[in-house]
Parts: structure tokens; sequence; C-alpha cells
């Protein structure tokens, strides 16, 4: 039972965090294009020129 | 999808089969591409080096192909300065299919060496680019994706409207937080039911983190449903959310007072998955919704249109055309429309077909008022604003349409209609249940309220509230990816039951475009007819391209504004143009090669191929169909015959079509009224429900309940046996609910149900009325 002490606040922490990222990713629009971010993945690297900065 | 799933076309230009740009079908005789823009596109991006484009291609056939003459438009006065010499510009881009039309897109741009950033949203089609350079450059790029076959349009505030969705993103927020929530008080509750030789001082422990966690979820994810029950409290009425808020803070005020007793158990796990549950549930109702909505968005971008204004210096200038004031002048160029009502001091001949349905184009002679909406046919002219949009015959348009809308009332959904009767019975049922047990047998008032919480939760309409959005989701994403929009929340319950059709005809029933009537011309005359009309933007130029579309452009062509085109010794215009006499203007062509016999081209509006077969299936649903148009009689009798419709009605204005839709409202039907002008738009505001053809006006697209994106009208029977089809599961849905409860609620009253049993049975109830929901997809 003493292991709960720990145990459960540990999985608390990391589910909070969990959830930080998911508010910080919607905060950062990172759901507005969905379909879109679903095809980018595939893409190959640019031709010729780097990524504007 | 995957690389590896889809079909390789990277073997197209060995094939004779598709173009290799565009992968439309080929004629017979056409070597690798259906027209020279497919050709030139094709260099282009093979030039780039971007060829992997065509292996990652998925578009539908032929979606891609360049426009002959692509619509000029000046980004000019829409690149903003930013820091540095660096310009930045918003547009709506047209013709995204696929993921590998965003990569080309992208890096087409990127690869242009003064672009700083160009960055492509799919779902919004906003690309955002940024370069560092002259102004001038912004044209340069949109000529560069215009040659590609991608349509370029300013992103304007309507775009901008249609995509912001602020309160989708507080519902994914919401579901973010319930699931967190409800997944982690899981985890203490679970310790709790299983653990039955847990000491009191666990249990007291597990019981506090449970509330830690389960109490700020409540009351932060419940935050769309409170809200919603609060304004329909306020406003009178009884909605879902109201027993959903009920049931969920009931439980957790309950959950609360066993965690403070330190009672054998608490119930924040169900009332946290719950709501998780439902708001899963609106979040992909209002995904599909938003969906349709921005594609609306995007055909009204690409008819929004800048009027060239003329300067008292003689300078001309592009500007919206909400900017235009009464007495400044225009300048329409041949096949523009007119924007603002105004007068012009030269003879004009104009295709009123949006305004009032007439199918031949008119003459008007000089100083006659000419109306908003109406295309010029003709040659260019200066137009003398005589109104501004605000009070312009648009905006009475609009308002006619308004006072349309509100006649309209509101239409009650079949779940509000269930809520009225459903809501206070579960409520005096759960009542009651206190009142029993408490009053009735003596039991300590915690226990009663057990009973009576479990009650709430049984009958918290879980599978009542997804019933009908479920069934919704499915059956208009079936119908999006038949090119038909639903734009409007209980469009599909109205179309369910509508009885009766009323038709506009021009560019309903017909294609409401001329289209060249096949008189035994020759091929090579059509063709070579045809690559001089590529040259011009007249409408009848552009109809006889489309009879030839794959017709070369004619070297050296030159245009005669309002008169015709000139190649050489050959000539094609109006009959005065080319030396014939006896024809009257309107719909005509002549081709004519120096002094020999002139070839006549004519032109009418057809009626559209699969309309009869429409209009049949259309009966075969038991709807009556009508024609209700503003064009002449002969023409509209006609066309109604050839459709096989034998009740028509012919010169009707924009109040006579809303009066006889009120009428046939007042005999208790429901009418479907389908119609694409701006004389019809009041009509279709009025109409039971409304639905508007491809190339409809933006006033009409607006209006509508449904949009069809795709030519033709086979797919509207469709859509109302779609909608039949979803109403039927819809009932399914709320019979089966009901009949749980039937079930379920006697057992909670007998005290035979404790929480986790009534979660549990109405999370299985949930999954059943999805599963059924999902067959709404099939037609």
């Amino acid at each position: 039972m003493e292991a709960l002490i720990l145990l459960v606040p540990v999985s608390l922490l990391l589910g909070a965090l969990g959830l930080v990222g998911f508010l910080w990713a919607l905060r950062s629009r990172q759901y507005d294009d969905l379909e879109g971010a679903a095809a980018r993945i595939l893409f190959d690297d640019q031709p010729g020129k780097d990524p504007p900065p | 999808m995957t690389d590896l799933q889809r079909p390789l076309i990277a073997e197209a230009p060995q094939s004779t089969a598709a173009c290799a740009h565009c992968g439309a079908a080929l004629a017979p005789g056409q070597g690798r591409f259906c027209c020279t823009g497919c050709e030139a596109a094709y260099g282009l991006v093979r030039g780039l080096g971007l060829d992997a484009f065509y292996r990652r291609r998925e578009a539908a056939d032929g979606a891609l192909r360049p426009e002959a003459a692509p619509p000029a438009f000046d980004a000019l006065p829409l690149i903003h300065e930013e820091a540095d010499g660096v310009k930045s510009l918003d547009l709506m881009i047209s013709g995204l299919t696929c993921g590998a039309c965003v990569w080309l897109v992208e890096q087409a741009l990127a690869a242009e060496p003064d672009v700083m950033k160009a960055r492509v949203c799919f779902s919004t089609r906003r690309l955002d680019l940024r370069w560092r350079g002259t102004a001038a450059r912004g044209n340069e790029l949109i000529a560069l994706l215009s040659r590609l076959g991608f349509r370029l349009a300013p992103y304007t505030p309507a775009c901008l409207r249609a995509t912001e969705d602020a309160e989708g993103r507080a519902l994914i927020r919401a579901l973010g937080i319930a699931a967190f929530g409800a997944m982690n008080v899981m985890l203490v509750s679970i310790a709790v039911w299983v653990g039955e030789d847990m000491g009191a001082h666990t249990r007291e422990m597990m019981h506090w983190l449970a509330a830690l966690i389960g109490l700020p979820t409540v009351l932060v994810a419940g935050m769309p449903f409170y809200r919603s029950a609060a304004n329909a409290l306020r406003a009178g009425r009884v909605n879902m959310d109201m027993a959903v808020s009920l049931g969920v803070l009931a439980t957790a005020g309950m959950s609360l007072i066993e965690t403070f007793r330190n009672g054998p158990y608490t119930w924040f796990d169900g009332a946290t998955a719950l709501l998780a549950l439902l708001l899963a549930g609106r979040v992909l109702d209002r995904a599909a919704r938003r969906k349709a909505r921005q594609a609306v968005a995007e055909l009204l971008a690409l008819q929004d249109g800048m009027v060239t204004l003329l300067m008292p210096d003689g300078s001309a200038r592009l500007v919206p055309a909400a900017a235009v004031e009464a007495g400044q002048r225009l300048q329409i160029a041949t096949g523009e429309t007119l924007r603002l009502d105004g007068r012009a001091a030269v003879e004009t001949l104009l295709d009123t077909a949006a305004t009032t349905g007439e199918s031949l184009p008119r003459g008007f002679g000089a100083a006659a008022p000419l109306p908003a909406g109406s295309v010029n046919m003709g040659a260019p002219f200066t137009l003398e604003v005589t109104a501004p949009l605000r009070d312009g015959s648009l905006a009475a348009m609009a308002r006619l349409l308004e006072s349309a809308e509100q006649s309209k009332g509101r239409f009650v959904s079949i779940a509000d209609r269930a809520a009225r009767f459903y809501v206070p019975i579960a409520h005096a049922i759960a009542a009651a249940t206190f009142l029993l047990w408490w009053a009735g047998f003596g039991v300590v008032w915690q226990e009663a309220l057990v009973n009576a919480v479990c009650v709430l939760l049984i009958t918290c309409p879980c599978g009542l509230a997804i019933a009908v959005p479920a069934v919704q989701v499915v059956a208009s994403g079936a119908l999006f990816r038949r090119g038909v929009l639903v734009a409007s929340a209980t469009a599909l319950e109205r179309l369910a039951s509508a009885d009766s059709a009323v038709l506009d005809k021009t560019g309903t029933l017909t294609e409401g475009r001329p289209v060249l009537i096949p008189e035994g011309q020759k091929p090579e005359v059509l063709r070579a007819a045809a690559s001089m009309a590529r040259a011009s933007r007249h409408p009848l130029a552009k109809a006889l391209v489309r009879a030839c579309p794959d017709a070369p452009l004619a070297p050296d062509t030159l245009e005669i504004a309002g008169q015709g085109l000139q190649s050489g010794a050959a000539r094609l215009g109006s009959p005065g143009f080319c030396g014939v006499a006896g024809i009257s203007d309107g719909m005509v062509l002549v081709y004519r090669v120096a002094d020999t016999a002139p070839v006549i081209f004519r032109f009418a509006d057809r009626l559209r191929e699969d309309a009869p077969e429409a209009v049949a299936a259309l009966k075969r649903l038991g709807l009556s169909v009508e024609v209700l148009s503003g064009d002449g009689p002969g023409a509209v009798a006609s066309a109604a015959i050839a459709a096989g419709i034998a009740d028509w009605r012919a010169e009707a204005d924009p109040r006579t079509k809303a009066a006889h839709i009120e009428a046939l409202k007042a005999e208790g039907r429901h009418p479907l009224m389908v119609g694409d002008g701006i004389n019809d738009a009041a009509a279709l505001a009025a109409a039971h429900v409304s639905a508007s053809p491809a190339g409809a006006t933006d006033l009409a697209q607006t209006t509508a309940d449904i949009v069809l994106q795709r030519e033709g009208l086979a797919v509207l029977p469709e859509a109302i046996r779609i909608a039949r089809r979803a109403q039927i599961l819809a009932r399914q849905n709320i019979g089966f609910s009901l009949a749980y409860n039937l079930v379920a609620v006697p057992a909670a009253i007998a005290g035979l149900v404790n929480p986790l049993i009534a979660a549990l049975v109405m999370a299985s109830s949930s999954l059943i009325v999805i599963g059924n929901a999902l067959r709404a997809g099939r037609a």
C-alpha cells in the first residue's frame, strides 16, 4: 500500500503532462488542419532549397 | 491511405488512356494530353523536378485541367507590406483534392528563389504566401499556380468566418479534458470497485482522489452542456442538454456527499465517462458540418468579385464592389457579371438569366437601367453606377429573403420534439423515486438519493442524445462524398419530409449557360473556330471551346471588342462582323474565312442530360414535380415537357415565386425548392427545404439548405433517399433508447441497479445506437 503514495501522484502527473501537451497543441492550432498534417508526413524533403526559416 | 494503396499513375505518360496531367480520359487521336493547358502544366511540373506529384496524385479525373483562360484577378490591393521589404498575401486556393496537391503547390512555390514561405492549409484551403521583392511578383506567383490547374481567389472575411470555429475548438478542448478526467478517475474507481478488502482509510483517500480529478472535470468539460441548457431555460424551452446537465451534476454532487461521509462508492467515473462520450459525438457532428460550410465558402470566394473602377483621371483600379458609390463609373468587360445597378451611355446586350430567368440575352437601350447580376454578352462598356451595393437591387433581394426566412419560423427537429416530453417525465420519475424511498419506505435520505440518481443516470439520454447526431454525421458524410453539401443542421430531416418539388428552369433544369447545338458543322471547321475562340472570354466563345476542348490556340488571333475575333483571313463573331445579313443577334456565332460561305454556330441553353431521369426518380419517390420560372411561356413549356413535367408556370417574378411557395405551404404541403438564380433566393428561403445546383449564384448558394457541388440533378433523388433512410434510422434509435429505459428504469426504481451498472448499461446502449447509425451511409 505504501507504493500508492508514490505511484498515484506519478501516474496523475504523467496524465496531467499529457493534458497540458494536448491543450498546448490545441492552442497553437495544430488541430486546425488534420487532413493536411496527415498527408504532409509522407512528403519527401524539399528539393534544391533549404526550408524557409 | 498509404502510398502503396494508391494507384500508380506514374505510368500514365506511356499509356494513351488518360491525360498525363489531369488524368481525364483521352479522345482517340490525342497523344498524351487532353488539352494544351494540361500539356503546359505537365511541362511546368517536370521542369520544376516535381514529377513525383503524378505518383501521389489521387484527384478525380479531370479536376486539375487548367482553364482555357484563367480568370484574371489582381492581387496588388491585397498584398501586405511586412518589415524588410517582405510581402505577404493570403489566398483561397481551389482545386486541392489530396495531399499531393498541397505538396505540389508548396514545392512549386518554394522553387522560386524569392519565396520565403508558402504554406497550404488543406482543410481551410488557405495559402499563406510570403516573398521578398516587388508586389508585382504576387501576380506572377498566382499565374504560376493557375497554369498548374489551381484556381485562386482572395481570402475573404466570409472564408475566414467559415473557417474560424471558436466553438468547435472549445468542444475539442472540453473533449480532451473529459477524456483525461474519465481515464484517471477510472484508475482510482476500479480499485474501489474491485478492492472489497480495502481498508476504510485507503478507500477514503481513493474517494478524495477521484473527487479531486472528477469535480473539476465535470465543471469544466460540461460547460458546453450547461450553457446550452441555461439558454434553453431562459427561452422557456426544454432540451436534451438539460437532462444531460442535471444527470451529470446530480451524480457529481451525490458522489461528493458520499466522499465526505466515506460511503462505499462514488460515481465520478460514470459522470466523466458520460461527458467524454457525449462530447465525442458533438465534435464529430460539428466537424462534418464545418466541412460542408467551408466547401460553400470556397465556392463563394471563387465568385466574389472585384470591379474595375474608372478614376476621374482615366486610370483604372480594381476595388471590391462594396466600396463603389453611386455616380462612379465602372469598366465592364465582355463576359463580366455586373455587380452593381447602373446605366450605360450605349446600347448593351445582357444575359439576365440569373436575375429574371430569361434564357436569351436581351438588348438594353442607352440609359436603360441595367440590373446587377446580369452578364455582359456584348462589347465592353462603361457603367455609371446608380446605387451602391447596400441600396441596390441585390440588397433589396436580400431583404426580401430575410422576411421570407422569418416567416419560415423555427423548425422543431425530431431530437427536440423527443426532448420535450422525455425530459420532464424523466425528472419527474427521478423525483418520485426519491420520495418513494425516503418518505414511503423510510430509508435514510442518502440511500434514497442513490436510487434517484440511478434513475437520472439511466434516463440521462445518452443514447437519445447520440441517436440523431450520429445518424446525421454518417448521412452528411455519405452525401458529402457524392458532392452534396448539407449546410443546415435540420436540412436532412426537412429533406426527408419533402412531398413536392418546385424546380426553376434556367440553370436548374437546364445547364444555365450556352451550349453549341450541333448542326452538322464539319469537325475541322469546328476545330478551327474553337482555336480562335480560345482567345476570347466571351460566353459564346467559351461555349465553342467547350464543344471542342482540345483545339489549340490559333496564332495571331486578334479580338475586336464587341464584334468578334480575327486571325489572318478568318473571322469569328457576330453576323454583322462577318458580313452576313438576315440573322438576328443573340446566341449565334458566325465563322467565315475570307469570302467563302459562312458557317453558323447556334447556341442554346440545353436541358441537363440527367434532368428527365432525375424528375422521374423524384416522382417515384412520391414527390409532385412542377416548374416555376421567370422565362417566357414557350421556353418554359418546352423545357418542362422535355423533362417530363406536366405542371409549369412561366413569367414568375421573385415575389410571385415566394408567394407560390407560401401557397403550397398553406395547403399543408412541404415543398422542396430547387433554384440557382438571384430571383429564386426568396423562394428558396421560404420553402420547407431548398437546394441549389452546381454553378448557382452566391445568393442562392448561401440561402439554400443543400448545395449540389457537381453538375447534374441525378444526385437530388439520391439525397432524398439517404435523408429518408437517415430519418428511419434516427427514429429506430430513439425508439430503441426509449425501450431500453422501459426495462432499466423500473429496475433502478426498485433499487436493483448501482451507478456503475447504470453507466455500463448506458454505454452499451450508445454503442448499439452508433452501430445502427453507421447504416445510414448506404444509399
